[in-house]
């Protein structure tokens, strides 16, 4: 792709990369979430377990 | 700043705010109880540890830790902490473990809110105010604390279960059920989404929980029944503090931008 062509392709989708952009930084964001709750909440390890054991029981999470 | 800076950024410092809100609320509310059915559980396994040494007086070498493997998961007297792995120290250790895993836990929450929050201001222009980030913390409540507790209300030591992972596993299809579930109804205003949603929201209530035919505990029920409310009050003000408070800190770092 020429350098007139990235110019323009940028012009006129400006919104649509910054959303795309935004969109997979969120996603990125989401899923480092998902794997603190997952090792915190759900992860068999006995240690963890019972370091974070009073938390699992105030969640609801699933114990023991 | 970048977006994921801007959402980590935020997620940290309202997760830490709220755990650490939170570990006082349960110092109050669910730690307490916790406490008062571990007497019961400890009870019951000594109990149970007792029971098996004498009916089996010529098992040399007797090993504690082995028969509390052989029914893990099915069992009163299967608690982990009979184990032998490490555990904090009552007190102060064990209250400062319960704060940290609070704080993170709150912290991957923020990452999920606060991901959603980026992508809908993305999407129209406007950031989420604090009021409508409480919104999506009544939406968590529901996702992760409702709709689980139906099928699979708050445990206390003590109380034997399911086994683990498949309570795990219904647990996160409710999850996941009940999130798209409300994101139908919410974002797809037509009448067979709404359809779509209500029918993915009862989904995992219909295919049941797992649990187990008959449940034998010394955990008495009236103290069952005050650690369900405690957990359900407590989650409810960690969910609606979350909300409006990662989407307040969000709006100031993404504006910053």
């Amino acid at each position: 792709m020429s350098q007139s062509q990235l110019a323009n392709a940028q012009v006129t989708l400006p919104v649509a990369a910054g959303q795309v952009g935004r969109l997979s930084q969120a996603l990125m964001a989401m899923v480092l979430g998902v794997f603190v709750i997952g090792m915190v909440g759900f992860s068999h390890i006995d240690v963890v377990h019972n370091a974070a054991h009073d938390v699992r029981h105030s969640n609801a999470f699933p114990c023991h | 700043m970048s977006t994921f800076r801007s959402i980590v950024f935020a997620s940290v410092i309202s997760g830490f705010i709220v755990g650490l809100i939170v570990t006082v609320v349960q110092q109050f509310g669910t730690v307490p109880l916790i406490l008062k059915a571990e007497v019961f559980e400890k009870a019951a396994e000594t109990h149970q540890h007792d029971a098996q040494a004498t009916a089996q007086p010529a098992a040399a070498g007797h090993d504690h830790a082995a028969h509390d493997h052989g029914d893990h998961d099915h069992g009163a007297g299967d608690h982990d902490h009979g184990t032998g792995a490490w555990e904090p120290r009552d007190g102060f250790e064990r209250n400062a473990y319960t704060a940290a895993a609070n704080v993170l836990t709150a912290i991957g929450f923020a990452l999920l809110l606060a991901g959603f929050f980026a992508v809908r201001s993305g999407a129209t222009g406007a950031r989420v105010s604090w009021h409508e980030g409480l919104m999506w913390g009544l939406a968590g409540f529901a996702v992760f604390t409702l709709a689980p507790g139906l099928g699979l209300p708050p445990e206390l030591p003590g109380v034997p279960a399911a086994p683990l992972l498949s309570r795990q596993i219904w647990w996160l299809a409710a999850v996941l059920a009940t999130a798209g579930g409300l994101a139908l109804i919410a974002f797809r205003r037509s009448v067979p989404a709404a359809i779509a949603g209500v029918i993915l929201l009862t989904l995992p209530h219909l295919i049941g929980a797992p649990e187990l035919a008959n449940i034998e505990t010394n955990v008495p029920s009236s103290l069952t029944h005050q650690f369900v409310t405690a957990v359900t009050v407590t989650s409810l003000v960690f969910w609606t503090l979350l909300g409006g408070l990662t989407s307040a800190v969000f709006a100031r770092f993404d504006q910053r931008a």
